[in-house]
Protein backbone atom coordinates (compact mmCIF):
# COMPACT_ATOMS: atom_id res chain seq x y z
CA UNK A 1 0.00 0.00 0.00
CA UNK A 2 1.50 3.26 -0.69
CA UNK A 3 1.56 6.14 1.52
CA UNK A 4 -0.69 8.18 -0.63
CA UNK A 5 -3.07 5.15 -0.14
CA UNK A 6 -3.07 4.88 3.16
CA UNK A 7 -3.12 8.40 4.45
CA UNK A 8 -6.92 8.84 2.16
CA UNK A 9 -7.77 5.10 3.76
CA UNK A 10 -7.18 6.10 7.56
CA UNK A 11 -9.11 9.89 6.36
CA UNK A 12 -11.89 7.89 4.76
CA UNK A 13 -11.92 5.27 7.93
CA UNK A 14 -12.02 8.52 10.07
CA UNK A 15 -15.22 9.74 8.65
CA UNK A 16 -17.06 6.91 8.15
CA UNK A 17 -18.66 6.75 12.21
CA UNK A 18 -20.97 9.70 10.22
CA UNK A 19 -22.93 6.80 8.74
CA UNK A 20 -23.03 5.28 12.51
CA UNK A 21 -24.22 8.73 13.64
CA UNK A 22 -26.65 8.88 10.67
CA UNK A 23 -27.76 5.60 11.53
CA UNK A 24 -28.61 6.64 15.28
CA UNK A 25 -30.10 9.58 14.94
CA UNK A 26 -32.44 7.90 12.36
CA UNK A 27 -33.07 4.58 15.28
CA UNK A 28 -33.94 7.72 17.38
CA UNK A 29 -36.47 9.37 15.18
CA UNK A 30 -38.50 6.29 13.83
CA UNK A 31 -38.79 5.36 17.89
CA UNK A 32 -41.59 7.42 20.16
CA UNK A 33 -40.93 10.46 22.25
CA UNK A 34 -41.27 8.53 26.16
CA UNK A 35 -38.16 5.91 24.82
CA UNK A 36 -36.04 8.85 22.46
CA UNK A 37 -33.06 8.77 25.52
CA UNK A 38 -32.95 5.50 25.66
CA UNK A 39 -32.87 5.31 22.10
CA UNK A 40 -29.84 7.33 21.43
CA UNK A 41 -27.93 6.17 24.86
CA UNK A 42 -28.59 2.93 23.46
CA UNK A 43 -26.70 3.37 20.34
CA UNK A 44 -23.90 4.60 21.75
CA UNK A 45 -23.30 2.10 24.76
CA UNK A 46 -23.97 -0.53 21.76
CA UNK A 47 -21.04 0.99 19.92
CA UNK A 48 -19.47 0.87 22.70
CA UNK A 49 -19.54 -2.23 23.95
CA UNK A 50 -19.41 -4.02 20.24
CA UNK A 51 -15.80 -2.18 20.04
CA UNK A 52 -14.79 -3.06 23.40
CA UNK A 53 -15.56 -7.05 22.93
CA UNK A 54 -14.10 -6.85 19.13
CA UNK A 55 -11.18 -5.95 20.24
CA UNK A 56 -11.07 -8.61 23.05
CA UNK A 57 -11.88 -10.98 21.19
CA UNK A 58 -13.65 -10.60 17.82
CA UNK A 59 -10.40 -9.31 16.03
CA UNK A 60 -8.67 -12.68 16.81
CA UNK A 61 -11.74 -14.15 15.38
CA UNK A 62 -11.68 -12.26 12.36
CA UNK A 63 -7.94 -12.25 11.10
CA UNK A 64 -6.47 -10.93 8.86
CA UNK A 65 -5.85 -12.12 4.84
CA UNK A 66 -2.92 -14.10 4.97
CA UNK A 67 -3.04 -14.69 8.88
CA UNK A 68 -3.38 -17.63 10.58
CA UNK A 69 -6.84 -19.78 11.21
CA UNK A 70 -8.34 -22.66 10.85
CA UNK A 71 -9.36 -24.44 7.91
CA UNK A 72 -11.38 -27.76 7.11
CA UNK A 73 -9.68 -29.80 4.20
CA UNK A 74 -13.01 -31.10 2.40
CA UNK A 75 -13.74 -31.87 -1.09
CA UNK A 76 -9.81 -31.80 -2.60
CA UNK A 77 -9.85 -28.13 -0.68
CA UNK A 78 -9.12 -26.26 1.95
CA UNK A 79 -12.57 -24.20 3.58
CA UNK A 80 -10.64 -21.34 6.03
CA UNK A 81 -13.88 -20.91 8.40
CA UNK A 82 -12.12 -18.70 11.40
CA UNK A 83 -9.20 -17.10 12.16
CA UNK A 84 -6.57 -17.45 14.73
CA UNK A 85 -4.77 -13.96 15.58
CA UNK A 86 -3.29 -12.49 18.54
CA UNK A 87 -6.31 -11.62 21.73
CA UNK A 88 -6.83 -8.28 22.87
CA UNK A 89 -5.66 -6.69 19.85
CA UNK A 90 -1.51 -8.11 20.12
CA UNK A 91 1.35 -6.82 18.06
CA UNK A 92 -1.46 -4.40 16.18
CA UNK A 93 0.94 -1.87 16.36
CA UNK A 94 3.22 -3.51 14.44
CA UNK A 95 1.42 -5.36 11.88
CA UNK A 96 1.27 -4.31 8.27
CA UNK A 97 -0.43 -1.08 6.86
CA UNK A 98 -3.30 -2.81 5.27
CA UNK A 99 -4.26 -5.27 8.33
CA UNK A 100 -4.20 -2.06 10.91
CA UNK A 101 -6.50 -0.11 7.91
CA UNK A 102 -8.78 -3.87 8.07
CA UNK A 103 -8.88 -3.99 11.61
CA UNK A 104 -10.11 -0.22 12.17
CA UNK A 105 -13.04 -0.68 9.13
CA UNK A 106 -14.29 -3.88 11.28
CA UNK A 107 -14.15 -1.50 14.43
CA UNK A 108 -17.22 1.07 12.76
CA UNK A 109 -18.51 -2.55 10.81
CA UNK A 110 -19.05 -4.31 13.69
CA UNK A 111 -20.70 -1.21 15.82
CA UNK A 112 -23.10 -0.56 12.51
CA UNK A 113 -24.17 -4.59 12.83
CA UNK A 114 -24.91 -4.31 16.26
CA UNK A 115 -26.82 -1.08 15.52
CA UNK A 116 -29.45 -2.40 13.62
CA UNK A 117 -31.43 -4.53 15.88
CA UNK A 118 -31.04 -2.33 18.32
CA UNK A 119 -33.50 0.30 16.03
CA UNK A 120 -35.98 -2.65 15.32
CA UNK A 121 -36.64 -3.60 18.95
CA UNK A 122 -37.20 0.13 19.71
CA UNK A 123 -39.53 1.17 22.82
CA UNK A 124 -40.04 -2.38 24.34
CA UNK A 125 -36.22 -3.56 23.65
CA UNK A 126 -34.57 -3.09 26.67
CA UNK A 127 -30.32 -2.37 27.15
CA UNK A 128 -29.09 -4.96 29.02
CA UNK A 129 -30.82 -6.71 25.84
CA UNK A 130 -29.16 -4.72 23.40
CA UNK A 131 -25.86 -5.15 25.00
CA UNK A 132 -26.22 -8.26 25.04
CA UNK A 133 -26.89 -8.68 21.47
CA UNK A 134 -24.03 -6.23 20.55
CA UNK A 135 -21.66 -8.97 22.78
CA UNK A 136 -23.14 -11.97 20.72
CA UNK A 137 -22.61 -10.11 17.27
CA UNK A 138 -19.08 -8.74 18.27
CA UNK A 139 -17.66 -11.91 19.85
CA UNK A 140 -18.67 -14.01 17.24
CA UNK A 141 -21.44 -13.89 14.31
CA UNK A 142 -19.40 -11.24 12.54
CA UNK A 143 -15.90 -11.88 13.23
CA UNK A 144 -17.05 -15.39 11.45
CA UNK A 145 -18.68 -13.67 8.61
CA UNK A 146 -15.89 -11.18 8.49
CA UNK A 147 -13.56 -13.96 8.05
CA UNK A 148 -15.49 -15.29 5.14
CA UNK A 149 -15.44 -12.23 3.26
CA UNK A 150 -13.01 -10.46 4.40
CA UNK A 151 -9.60 -12.35 5.65
CA UNK A 152 -9.58 -14.93 3.42
CA UNK A 153 -12.16 -17.47 4.50
CA UNK A 154 -14.29 -20.09 1.88
CA UNK A 155 -16.11 -17.08 0.47
CA UNK A 156 -12.90 -15.10 -0.33
CA UNK A 157 -11.62 -18.15 -1.71
CA UNK A 158 -14.60 -19.17 -3.92
CA UNK A 159 -12.42 -18.23 -7.36
CA UNK A 160 -9.09 -20.16 -6.30
CA UNK A 161 -11.16 -23.13 -5.16
CA UNK A 162 -13.41 -23.16 -7.96
CA UNK A 163 -13.88 -20.44 -10.08
CA UNK A 164 -16.55 -18.40 -9.06
CA UNK A 165 -15.53 -14.59 -10.86
CA UNK A 166 -13.13 -13.20 -8.15
CA UNK A 167 -14.81 -14.80 -4.87
CA UNK A 168 -17.77 -13.32 -2.82
CA UNK A 169 -17.74 -9.24 -3.42
CA UNK A 170 -18.68 -7.43 0.12
CA UNK A 171 -16.61 -4.51 -0.99
CA UNK A 172 -18.74 -2.14 1.29
CA UNK A 173 -20.19 -4.30 3.97
CA UNK A 174 -23.48 -5.17 2.60
CA UNK A 175 -23.71 -8.81 3.69
CA UNK A 176 -21.23 -8.66 6.74
CA UNK A 177 -22.79 -5.53 7.95
CA UNK A 178 -26.13 -4.58 6.74
CA UNK A 179 -27.68 -8.05 5.84
CA UNK A 180 -25.71 -10.18 9.09
CA UNK A 181 -27.54 -7.00 11.08
CA UNK A 182 -30.55 -6.92 9.57
CA UNK A 183 -31.51 -10.88 9.93
CA UNK A 184 -30.04 -9.82 13.67
CA UNK A 185 -33.05 -7.61 13.96
CA UNK A 186 -35.56 -9.91 12.78
CA UNK A 187 -34.44 -12.62 15.31
CA UNK A 188 -34.71 -9.88 17.74
CA UNK A 189 -38.21 -8.65 16.53
CA UNK A 190 -39.25 -12.43 16.65
CA UNK A 191 -38.20 -12.77 20.36
CA UNK A 192 -39.10 -9.95 21.62
CA UNK A 193 -42.53 -9.53 20.24
CA UNK A 194 -44.43 -6.47 19.10
CA UNK A 195 -45.01 -3.28 20.52
CA UNK A 196 -48.23 -3.32 23.66
CA UNK A 197 -51.15 -2.56 21.26
CA UNK A 198 -49.45 -2.60 17.72
CA UNK A 199 -51.46 -5.58 16.80
CA UNK A 200 -55.02 -5.45 18.54
CA UNK A 201 -56.93 -8.39 18.57
CA UNK A 202 -59.64 -6.66 16.31
CA UNK A 203 -58.72 -4.74 13.01
CA UNK A 204 -55.52 -3.73 11.35
CA UNK A 205 -52.22 -3.11 13.27
CA UNK A 206 -51.97 0.59 15.10
CA UNK A 207 -49.79 3.04 13.18
CA UNK A 208 -47.55 4.06 15.54
CA UNK A 209 -45.30 7.11 13.78
CA UNK A 210 -41.53 8.31 14.81
CA UNK A 211 -41.91 11.06 16.61
CA UNK A 212 -39.52 13.34 15.36
CA UNK A 213 -39.54 13.29 11.28
CA UNK A 214 -36.65 16.01 11.58
CA UNK A 215 -33.70 13.90 13.25
CA UNK A 216 -35.10 11.19 10.78
CA UNK A 217 -34.09 12.97 7.19
CA UNK A 218 -31.07 14.91 8.78
CA UNK A 219 -29.74 11.09 9.59
CA UNK A 220 -29.95 10.52 5.97
CA UNK A 221 -27.76 13.26 5.57
CA UNK A 222 -25.37 12.67 8.02
CA UNK A 223 -25.37 8.98 6.78
CA UNK A 224 -24.55 9.78 3.23
CA UNK A 225 -21.26 11.43 4.27
CA UNK A 226 -20.25 8.84 6.65
CA UNK A 227 -21.23 5.94 3.43
CA UNK A 228 -19.55 7.88 0.80
CA UNK A 229 -16.25 6.91 2.88
CA UNK A 230 -16.93 3.49 3.89
CA UNK A 231 -17.73 2.34 0.38
CA UNK A 232 -14.56 4.14 -0.78
CA UNK A 233 -12.35 2.76 2.05
CA UNK A 234 -13.78 -0.60 1.38
CA UNK A 235 -13.29 -0.49 -2.31
CA UNK A 236 -9.44 0.23 -1.28
CA UNK A 237 -9.09 -2.34 1.33
CA UNK A 238 -10.92 -5.30 -0.31
CA UNK A 239 -10.82 -4.73 -4.28
CA UNK A 240 -7.26 -2.91 -3.97
CA UNK A 241 -9.50 -0.39 -6.27
CA UNK A 242 -6.73 2.41 -7.88
CA UNK A 243 -7.51 5.94 -6.14
CA UNK A 244 -8.36 6.93 -9.93
CA UNK A 245 -11.56 4.64 -9.58
CA UNK A 246 -13.06 6.10 -6.24
CA UNK A 247 -15.01 8.95 -7.83
CA UNK A 248 -16.96 6.23 -9.64
CA UNK A 249 -17.45 4.70 -6.41
CA UNK A 250 -18.56 8.22 -4.87
CA UNK A 251 -20.95 8.64 -7.73
CA UNK A 252 -22.77 5.41 -7.66
CA UNK A 253 -23.21 5.88 -3.99
CA UNK A 254 -24.97 8.98 -4.19
CA UNK A 255 -27.11 7.58 -7.76
CA UNK A 256 -28.02 5.01 -5.34
CA UNK A 257 -29.36 6.50 -2.39
CA UNK A 258 -31.18 9.40 -4.75
CA UNK A 259 -32.51 6.84 -7.23
CA UNK A 260 -34.41 4.79 -4.39
CA UNK A 261 -34.96 7.91 -2.42
CA UNK A 262 -36.85 9.12 -6.03
CA UNK A 263 -38.35 5.37 -6.36
CA UNK A 264 -39.94 5.57 -2.47
CA UNK A 265 -41.36 8.69 -2.80
CA UNK A 266 -43.42 8.08 -6.04
CA UNK A 267 -44.56 4.42 -4.98
CA UNK A 268 -46.07 6.09 -1.56
CA UNK A 269 -46.97 9.19 -3.17
CA UNK A 270 -48.70 7.06 -5.52
CA UNK A 271 -49.89 4.69 -2.80
CA UNK A 272 -50.86 6.92 -0.08
CA UNK A 273 -51.55 10.55 -2.19
CA UNK A 274 -48.95 12.18 -0.43
CA UNK A 275 -45.28 10.99 0.03
CA UNK A 276 -44.21 9.31 3.21
CA UNK A 277 -41.14 11.23 5.44
CA UNK A 278 -40.46 8.36 6.93
CA UNK A 279 -40.74 6.01 4.44
CA UNK A 280 -38.78 8.19 2.09
CA UNK A 281 -35.83 8.06 4.24
CA UNK A 282 -35.85 4.05 4.83
CA UNK A 283 -35.76 4.08 0.80
CA UNK A 284 -32.47 6.51 0.90
CA UNK A 285 -31.47 4.03 3.50
CA UNK A 286 -31.82 1.33 1.01
CA UNK A 287 -30.24 2.70 -1.62
CA UNK A 288 -27.12 2.99 0.47
CA UNK A 289 -27.41 -0.34 1.78
CA UNK A 290 -27.75 -1.61 -1.74
CA UNK A 291 -24.90 0.90 -2.84
CA UNK A 292 -22.54 -0.91 -0.03
CA UNK A 293 -22.84 -3.96 -2.19
CA UNK A 294 -22.04 -2.80 -5.81
CA UNK A 295 -21.14 0.96 -5.39
CA UNK A 296 -17.43 -0.45 -6.34
CA UNK A 297 -18.01 -2.88 -9.59
CA UNK A 298 -20.93 -1.23 -11.23
CA UNK A 299 -21.37 1.86 -13.64
CA UNK A 300 -23.15 4.52 -13.18
CA UNK A 301 -26.46 3.75 -14.64
CA UNK A 302 -26.19 0.18 -13.30
CA UNK A 303 -26.10 2.15 -9.77
CA UNK A 304 -29.12 3.90 -10.60
CA UNK A 305 -31.28 0.80 -11.42
CA UNK A 306 -29.84 -0.89 -7.79
CA UNK A 307 -31.03 2.27 -6.47
CA UNK A 308 -34.28 2.05 -7.63
CA UNK A 309 -34.79 -1.37 -7.55
CA UNK A 310 -34.17 -0.96 -4.18
CA UNK A 311 -36.20 2.00 -3.41
CA UNK A 312 -39.86 0.15 -4.94
CA UNK A 313 -39.37 -2.83 -3.06
CA UNK A 314 -38.22 -1.27 0.39
CA UNK A 315 -41.99 0.54 1.00
CA UNK A 316 -43.91 -2.04 0.07
CA UNK A 317 -41.91 -4.65 1.85
CA UNK A 318 -42.48 -2.62 5.11
CA UNK A 319 -45.90 -2.63 4.33
CA UNK A 320 -46.08 -6.15 3.75
CA UNK A 321 -44.19 -7.11 7.21
CA UNK A 322 -46.54 -5.21 8.96
CA UNK A 323 -50.03 -5.87 7.41
CA UNK A 324 -49.34 -9.31 6.38
CA UNK A 325 -46.28 -10.79 8.48
CA UNK A 326 -47.53 -9.12 11.69
CA UNK A 327 -43.54 -8.06 12.05
CA UNK A 328 -43.58 -5.11 13.89
CA UNK A 329 -39.70 -3.27 12.69
CA UNK A 330 -40.12 0.58 13.62
CA UNK A 331 -37.21 1.66 12.23
CA UNK A 332 -37.64 -1.13 9.01
CA UNK A 333 -34.66 -2.71 9.42
CA UNK A 334 -34.90 -5.95 8.37
CA UNK A 335 -36.03 -4.25 4.94
CA UNK A 336 -33.97 -1.51 4.49
CA UNK A 337 -30.53 -3.94 5.84
CA UNK A 338 -31.37 -7.52 5.43
CA UNK A 339 -34.07 -6.95 1.93
CA UNK A 340 -31.65 -4.02 0.11
CA UNK A 341 -28.44 -5.85 1.90
CA UNK A 342 -28.70 -9.29 -0.55
CA UNK A 343 -30.15 -7.35 -3.01
CA UNK A 344 -26.93 -5.24 -3.47
CA UNK A 345 -24.88 -8.17 -3.40
CA UNK A 346 -27.15 -10.04 -6.39
CA UNK A 347 -26.39 -6.70 -8.29
CA UNK A 348 -23.14 -7.47 -7.61
CA UNK A 349 -22.78 -10.26 -9.34
CA UNK A 350 -25.99 -9.24 -11.74
CA UNK A 351 -23.41 -6.54 -13.52
CA UNK A 352 -20.62 -8.43 -13.27
CA UNK A 353 -18.85 -9.37 -16.78
CA UNK A 354 -17.08 -11.89 -14.70
CA UNK A 355 -17.94 -15.64 -15.08
CA UNK A 356 -19.15 -17.21 -12.63
CA UNK A 357 -19.65 -14.01 -10.30
CA UNK A 358 -23.34 -14.49 -9.53
CA UNK A 359 -22.92 -17.69 -8.53
CA UNK A 360 -20.40 -16.42 -6.01
CA UNK A 361 -22.73 -13.97 -4.58
CA UNK A 362 -25.74 -16.66 -4.62
CA UNK A 363 -23.25 -18.51 -2.74
CA UNK A 364 -22.88 -15.52 -0.19
CA UNK A 365 -26.39 -14.84 0.36
CA UNK A 366 -26.69 -18.77 0.76
CA UNK A 367 -24.48 -18.82 3.59
CA UNK A 368 -26.03 -15.44 5.48
CA UNK A 369 -29.62 -16.91 5.22
CA UNK A 370 -28.88 -21.00 6.50
CA UNK A 371 -26.15 -20.00 8.75
CA UNK A 372 -26.53 -16.30 10.25
CA UNK A 373 -30.48 -16.89 10.57
CA UNK A 374 -30.30 -19.76 12.57
CA UNK A 375 -27.40 -19.07 14.68
CA UNK A 376 -28.31 -15.56 15.97
CA UNK A 377 -31.51 -16.45 16.55
CA UNK A 378 -31.13 -19.67 18.43
CA UNK A 379 -28.11 -17.43 20.22
CA UNK A 380 -30.57 -14.65 21.34
CA UNK A 381 -33.35 -16.80 22.24
CA UNK A 382 -30.88 -18.65 24.87
CA UNK A 383 -30.04 -15.22 25.96
CA UNK A 384 -33.58 -13.81 26.53
CA UNK A 385 -33.79 -16.66 28.73
CA UNK A 386 -30.95 -15.05 31.02
CA UNK A 387 -31.85 -11.71 30.09
CA UNK A 388 -35.24 -10.26 29.22
CA UNK A 389 -35.14 -8.65 26.19
CA UNK A 390 -38.64 -7.19 26.45
CA UNK A 391 -39.57 -4.63 28.89
CA UNK A 392 -42.21 -5.30 31.39
CA UNK A 393 -45.40 -4.06 30.39
CA UNK A 394 -45.44 -1.35 33.14
CA UNK A 395 -41.98 -0.20 31.89
CA UNK A 396 -43.08 -0.03 28.50
CA UNK A 397 -46.53 2.27 28.94
CA UNK A 398 -44.23 4.03 31.17
CA UNK A 399 -41.67 4.91 28.40
CA UNK A 400 -38.07 3.29 28.56
CA UNK A 401 -36.92 6.59 29.06
CA UNK A 402 -38.34 6.91 32.75
CA UNK A 403 -38.13 3.42 33.32
CA UNK A 404 -34.47 2.79 32.20
CA UNK A 405 -32.91 5.94 32.93
CA UNK A 406 -35.29 7.85 35.15
CA UNK A 407 -35.69 10.71 33.29
CA UNK A 408 -37.43 11.78 29.60
CA UNK A 409 -35.63 13.21 26.71
CA UNK A 410 -38.15 16.22 26.63
CA UNK A 411 -39.36 16.47 30.29
CA UNK A 412 -41.18 19.74 29.06
CA UNK A 413 -43.04 17.84 26.32
CA UNK A 414 -47.14 16.97 27.40
CA UNK A 415 -47.34 13.17 27.54
CA UNK A 416 -48.88 11.63 24.50
CA UNK A 417 -51.80 9.09 24.53
CA UNK A 418 -50.82 5.62 24.64
CA UNK A 419 -52.07 3.35 21.95
CA UNK A 420 -51.85 0.68 24.23
CA UNK A 421 -54.82 1.55 25.93
CA UNK A 422 -57.48 1.53 22.18
CA UNK B 1 -43.46 -25.22 13.35
CA UNK B 2 -41.14 -21.88 14.20
CA UNK B 3 -37.54 -23.92 15.15
CA UNK B 4 -38.45 -26.60 11.99
CA UNK B 5 -38.15 -23.68 9.63
CA UNK B 6 -34.97 -22.54 11.13
CA UNK B 7 -33.28 -25.85 10.79
CA UNK B 8 -34.34 -26.64 7.20
CA UNK B 9 -32.58 -23.29 6.50
CA UNK B 10 -28.78 -24.69 7.35
CA UNK B 11 -30.01 -27.67 4.97
CA UNK B 12 -30.35 -25.11 1.82
CA UNK B 13 -26.78 -23.87 2.70
CA UNK B 14 -25.45 -27.38 2.84
CA UNK B 15 -27.21 -28.19 -0.39
CA UNK B 16 -25.69 -25.27 -2.10
CA UNK B 17 -21.75 -25.76 -0.19
CA UNK B 18 -22.80 -29.37 -1.51
CA UNK B 19 -23.20 -28.17 -5.29
CA UNK B 20 -19.69 -26.47 -5.15
CA UNK B 21 -18.11 -29.76 -4.51
CA UNK B 22 -20.57 -31.96 -6.44
CA UNK B 23 -20.84 -30.05 -9.65
CA UNK B 24 -17.81 -28.74 -11.55
CA UNK B 25 -19.89 -27.69 -14.51
CA UNK B 26 -21.17 -24.17 -14.21
CA UNK B 27 -24.77 -25.55 -15.19
CA UNK B 28 -25.73 -27.60 -12.63
CA UNK B 29 -23.64 -25.97 -10.08
CA UNK B 30 -25.78 -22.84 -10.30
CA UNK B 31 -29.05 -24.42 -10.39
CA UNK B 32 -28.09 -26.40 -7.20
CA UNK B 33 -27.05 -23.34 -5.89
CA UNK B 34 -30.42 -21.76 -6.90
CA UNK B 35 -32.08 -24.96 -5.43
CA UNK B 36 -30.25 -24.54 -1.93
CA UNK B 37 -31.52 -20.77 -2.16
CA UNK B 38 -34.81 -21.99 -2.28
CA UNK B 39 -35.18 -24.54 0.57
CA UNK B 40 -33.87 -21.63 2.45
CA UNK B 41 -36.15 -19.75 0.90
CA UNK B 42 -38.80 -22.37 2.28
CA UNK B 43 -37.41 -22.88 5.81
CA UNK B 44 -37.76 -19.02 6.03
CA UNK B 45 -41.20 -18.93 5.27
CA UNK B 46 -42.25 -21.89 7.37
CA UNK B 47 -40.44 -19.68 10.55
CA UNK B 48 -42.01 -16.64 9.42
CA UNK B 49 -45.47 -18.68 9.77
CA UNK B 50 -44.71 -20.30 12.74
CA UNK B 51 -43.82 -17.06 14.41
CA UNK B 52 -47.48 -15.67 12.68
CA UNK B 53 -49.06 -18.42 15.04
CA UNK B 54 -47.82 -17.67 17.78
CA UNK B 55 -48.80 -14.20 17.75
CA UNK B 56 -51.98 -14.45 17.13
CA UNK B 57 -52.73 -16.51 20.30
CA UNK B 58 -50.53 -13.98 22.45
CA UNK B 59 -51.42 -10.22 21.36
CA UNK B 60 -50.05 -7.95 23.93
Amino acid sequence: MTEASFALTLALLLLAPLAIAGMALINTGLGRSRSAAQALLGNLAIAAIAAIVFAFVGASLSGVAGGPGFALYTGGKLWGWIGNGPFLLGGFGAAADHAQLATIFEFWSVAMAALIPWGSGADRFRLAGGCAVAVVLAAFVFPLFSFWTWSGGWLAELAANFGLGTGFLDPGGAAAVHVLGGLSALAVVWIAGPRRGKFPKEGLSTAMPGHNAVYVLFGCFVALVGWLAWNAAGAILWLQAPLASLPVTAVNTILAACAALTATFAVTRFRFGKPDASLCANGWLAGLVASSGCAAVVTPGKAIFAGLVAGIVTPLMVELLELALSIDDPSGAITVHAAAGLWGIFAAGLFSATSGQLVAQLVGAAALLGVVLPVVYLLFALINRFIAFRVDPDGERLGMDLHELGGGAYPEFVIHRDESYR
Amino acid sequence: MKYAGLLVMPAGFFLTVAALVLFPAPGPRAAFVVCGLAVEAMGLAVAVRGHMHRRGEERP
